[in-house]
C-alpha cells in the first residue's frame, strides 16, 4: 500500500465510530453598517497604531501627495497596471526618470528591486477593524515580490474598498489569487518582547487613503 | 469521495521525532526551575502577552460566537477528514502543485531531502514551522549535507546558539538582549563588532545577515497555518516578512503540514483569522499573511510541493476522547495562561509541543507508553485556565484526566486500551487496599486503629516529610502533618455513645472537626 492509501486508511479506521458532522453556528458578526468617514477613521486609527504613516486625500490631490512622498526617494518601482496619471506631479519634477515599471515581458529582477528605494502599489480591499490591507496581485498591485523587496511601501487604498470587518472583506476576494495581507510594517517582538518595526519586509509603510 | 470505513480496524500507528519527554516531567521541571533567567523572562513574557490578549479579545463583541464557530468547524473537519484531504489534493494538484504523503517523520524528511537534491541545492531557507521541528528536519538535512537556515529572528537566535526553542510563539524568550548580542557576535559571519544590545540594532543585524540568503535562495521550506479544501489554498501567518521572502523569492517551495490543518472552505478563514492573531500575539492582526494556491504563472515559486504528514495524527484521531487535541491552531494562548508552564518553561516538556496542549498532544501522537510521555498528563493542576483561553475550545483538562486514566491502565495488569501487559503496580495494590478499607465501616475502623503509628512516624515536629514508595511523589514538594490521635469516626463514637452527650452537632463540632481536618492532609493547599 502506498503512503497515501495507508494514511487515508488509517484515518478512516480512526473514524470508525462515525462521529457526527456538527452544524457550524455562524452567529458572529458578518456585516456592519459603518459609513465611509467612520471606516476611514477606524482604519487610520489601526494603521497608526501599527506605526504606519497615513495620508487621507481627495482623488485630485493624490498625485501631489505621491510627489511629496517620493521626494526623498531615489528610484521607485510600480506595477504596470497602476494609473500613470497618479505620477503626473512627480514626473513634472523629474520627467519620470526615477520610475521603473514591472510589466509582463519586462520583469524587474530581485536585484533591481533590491536597488529601488520604494514601491507604489494599489490594493484590493482593506479591513478597518484590524487595520489590514489586502493585495491580490491584480495589475495595479503587481507580483508579490515587488511590494516585498523594496524597503518602503507606499500603498494606495480607495475609500470604497474599505470594509469594517474581516468577513465582509473576504467576500470581496478570490481566494485562489496569490494574496498578501498587510497590517503595518514588518515587525518583531522576539527579543524581550520589545516590538521593533522593520525586519525583512518593508520597514516603512505609507498608506494613502483616497476619498470618494 | 471516501466512504465509510469497512476494512479491518488497524491498530493506531504512533508518531516519531521530537515528540518525547526524555525524563519524567517533575525531574525536568525541577532542573528548569533552577534557571532564574528563564523564569524571569518567561514570567514577563507570559504576563505581557496575556494582558495584550485580554485587551484585544475583550474588544470583540462576538468573541464567544467566533470560538464556537471555530470549535464546530474543526470538529467537522475531523469527522470529514478523508473526504476533505482528497478534495484538497485534487484542487492543489489541478493548480500545478504536487502532493506527497508521509506516514511518519522519517518518510517526510526523506521526501524533503530528495526534493531539495532534485534542484541541485545544498542549502534552503526556512520559515518557522512546528511540523518541521517535530520531524527533526534540520538535523536530518544536516546529516545529508544540506544546510537549513532558519529565518525567523527567534529561530535564528536559537539555531545560532545550537539551542532549542522554549516557547512556540517566542522561541528565544529564555534569552535576554545581551545574550542575543553575544550569540550574534560569536556566530554571525561579518557582523559589526560594535553591535549593541538594542533590539532594533539586533533586528537590523539579522536583516543584513539573511538578506543575501533570501535573494539568492533556490529552495524554501515552510509550514502552513491553514489549508482550504475547497480551493487548494495554503496560508502562512507571520510578522517579520521572512515568511513572505521564503514563500515568494525561491523557485522551489516545499511546505510540510500535518493532515489536521485543513479547513473546509474559504469562508472558514474569516473565523480563524480573527481567532488566531488575537489569541497568539495579542494583536488585532499579524503584520503579514500570505495565501497561495498551487502555482501562479509569473508570480512566486513555480515548483510548489506539499508534504502531508501523519506521524501519529491518525492515532490521536482514533482516541475519541482525545481527538479534539487535533483542533489546535498553535496559538500558544494556553501556555501563556498556564501556571505550570509559566514557571517551568517549554524545555521541561521535552517535546516540540510544550505547555498544556503539549501535555495532551505529545502522548496522543506517540502513545502514552512512549519514553517518559506518560508523565506529561500530570504536568497540570487542572485549573482550567487553558480551556478558557483556547480559541477553539479544546477541553484540555478533560483530556488530561482521560490520559491519566490511560496511563494508569497501561501500568495495570489489565490491558490498557493503548498500553501493553504489565504486572500489578504499587498503585494497583494501593488502590486495592483503599477499596477494601472504604468498602465497610468495619474495615475502615481497623485501618484507623493504625493512626497513632503515623504520629510516631511524624516525630516531635508533627510533620511527615518523606513517604515511601510511589507516595513519595506527594511529599517531594510538601510535608504531611502528622495524623491526629483519633479519627473523626472514633471521636464521634466516643462523643455519642454516652447517653448524656449533647445532640447539637454544630455546638460540639469545632474541636472534633478541627482534628479530623488535619487528618485529611490531602486536601491541604500548599504555597
Ligand atoms: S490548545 Fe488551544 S490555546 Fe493551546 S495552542 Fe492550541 S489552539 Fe491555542
Amino acid at each position: 500500500m502506498n503512503a497515501r492509501e495507508e494514511i487515508l486508511d488509517r484515518i478512516r479506521s480512526a473514524l470508525r465510530d462515525a462521529p457526527a458532522v456538527p452544524d457550524v453556528p455562524r452567529d458572529y458578526r458578518r456585516s456592519s453598517t459603518l459609513g465611509e468617514e467612520e471606516l476611514i477613521e477606524l482604519l487610520t486609527d489601526r494603521l497608526v497604531d501599527y506605526k504606519a504613516n497615513v495620508f487621507i486625500e481627495e482623488a485630485a490631490a493624490v498625485p501631489q501627495r505621491l510627489a511629496v512622498l517620493l521626494e526623498g526617494a531615489g528610484r521607485y518601482a510600480i506595477p504596470h497596471g497602476l494609473d500613470q496619471a497618479l505620477f503626473a506631479e512627480a514626473d513634472a519634477r523629474d520627467g519620470g526618470s526615477r520610475r521603473v515599471t514591472d510589466a509582463p515581458g519586462h520583469r524587474l529582477s530581485v536585484e533591481e528591486l533590491d536597488r529601488v528605494d520604494a514601491v507604489v502599489t494599489g490594493s484590493a480591499v482593506a479591513v478597518a477593524e484590524t487595520g489590514t490591507i489586502v493585495l491580490d496581485a491584480s495589475p495595479d498591485q503587481g507580483r508579490r515580490v515587488i511590494s516585498l523587496v523594496p524597503d518602503r511601501h507606499i500603498c494606495i487604498v480607495r475609500a470604497r474598498d474599505i470594509t469594517a470587518i474581516l468577513p465582509e472583506a473576504l467576500r470581496r476576494l478570490d481566494g485562489t489569487r496569490p494574496q498578501t495581507w498587510i497590517s503595518g510594517p514588518s515587525a518583531t517582538s522576539d527579543i524581550e518582547l520589545e516590538r521593533v518595526e522593520g525586519v525583512h519586509g518593508p520597514r516603512t509603510l505609507d498608506v494613502v487613503i483616497v476619498r470618494g | 469521495m471516501s466512504g465509510t470505513f469497512l476494512g479491518m480496524p488497524s491498530l493506531p500507528v504512533f508518531g516519531i521525532g521530537n515528540l518525547h519527554e526524555h525524563e519524567p516531567f517533575p525531574k525536568a521541571a525541577r532542573r528548569e526551575l533552577g534557571n532564574t533567567q528563564l523564569r524571569a523572562n518567561l514570567g514577563h513574557a507570559t504576563r505581557t502577552i496575556r494582558d495584550k490578549r485580554l485587551a484585544v479579545v475583550s474588544e470583540l463583541p462576538d468573541w464567544e460566537e467566533l470560538r464556537e464557530a471555530g470549535r464546530a468547524i474543526k470538529e467537522s473537519v475531523m469527522a470529514r477528514l478523508p473526504e476533505l484531504l482528497e478534495q484538497f489534493e485534487a484542487n492543489f494538484t489541478a493548480r500545478g502543485g504536487t502532493i506527497h504523503w508521509a506516514r511518519d517523520a522519517g518518510e517526510a524528511n526523506a521526501i524533503v531531502a530528495s526534493l531539495i537534491r532534485e534542484q541541485g541545492a545544498d542549502e534552503v531557507v526556512k520559515v518557522k514551522s512546528m511540523a518541521t521541528q517535530e520531524i527533526g528536519l534540520n538535523e536530518y538535512l544536516e546529516e545529508q549535507g544540506i544546510a537549513a537556515f532558519e529565518t525567523d529572528l527567534a529561530e535564528l537566535i536559537v539555531q545560532l546558539d545550537h539551542d532549542k526553542p522554549s516557547h512556540i510563539l517566542v522561541p528565544a524568550i529564555h534569552k535576554n538582549r545581551s545574550q542575543v548580542r553575544d550569540i550574534f557576535l560569536r556566530e554571525m559571519e561579518g557582523v559589526d563588532p560594535e553591535l549593541t544590545n538594542e533590539p532594533a540594532r539586533l533586528a537590523a543585524a539579522a536583516r543584513a545577515h539573511l538578506r543575501r540568503k533570501f535573494l539568492s535562495a533556490k529552495v524554501a521550506v515552510s509550514g502552513a497555518n491553514f489549508a482550504l479544501a475547497d480551493s487548494g489554498t495554503l496560508a502562512v501567518v507571520e510578522s517579520e516578512g521572512n515568511g513572505r521572502m521564503c514563500l515568494t523569492l525561491p523557485e522551489t517551495l516545499i511546505t510540510v503540514m500535518g493532515v489536521e490543518k485543513l479547513l473546509p472552505a474559504w469562508e472558514d478563514l474569516e473565523v480563524f483569522m480573527q481567532l488566531l492573531p488575537r489569541s497568539s500575539t495579542g494583536e488585532r492582526m499579524n503584520p503579514y499573511t500570505s495565501l497561495w494556491t498551487g502555482v501562479t504563472p509569473d508570480d512566486g515559486p513555480q515548483n510548489v510541493h506539499l508534504v502531508l504528514l501523519d506521524n501519529g495524527r491518525s492515532a490521536a484521531l482514533a482516541d475519541e476522547m482525545g481527538r479534539s487535541a487535533l483542533h489546535c491552531i498553535r496559538c500558544s494562548a494556553c501556555m501563556n495562561v498556564c501556571p505550570v508552564y509559566e514557571r517551568t518553561g517549554g524545555h521541561a516538556y521535552g517535546s516540540t509541543y510544550p505547555g498544556p496542549i503539549g501535555a495532551i498532544l505529545s502522548p496522543l501522537l506517540t502513545g502514552i507508553t512512549a519514553e517518559e510521555n506518560n508523565s506529561l498528563p500530570y504536568a497540570s493542576s487542572l485549573c482550567g485556565a487553558c480551556y478558557d483561553a483556547c480559541p477553539v475550545k479544546i477541553n484540555i483538562p478533560d483530556i488530561l484526566v482521560h490520559l491519566r486514566g490511560e496511563d494508569v491502565d497501561s501500568k495495570r495488569g489489565k490491558r490498557g486500551k493503548r498500553g501493553r501487559e504489565r504486572l500489578p503496580s504499587q498503585m494497583d495494590l494501593g488502590m486495592k487496599a483503599a477499596s477494601w478499607a472504604l468498602s465497610s465501616g468495619k474495615n475502615l475502623g481497623l485501618v484507623e486503629k493504625a493512626l497513632p503509628l503515623g504520629r510516631i512516624a511524624a516525630g516531635p515536629d508533627k510533620k511527615i516529610t518523606k513517604l515511601p514508595g510511589i507516595a513519595a511523589g506527594w511529599t517531594q514538594s510538601r510535608d504531611i502533618p502528622a495524623p491526629p490521635a483519633q479519627s473523626f469516626r472514633q471521636w464521634w463514637d466516643k462523643e455519642h455513645r454516652a447517653p448524656a452527650a449533647p445532640t447539637d452537632p454544630t455546638g460540639t463540632g469545632d474541636a472534633g472537626t478541627g482534628n479530623a481536618g488535619t487528618g485529611s492532609a490531602g486536601t491541604e493547599e500548599n504555597p
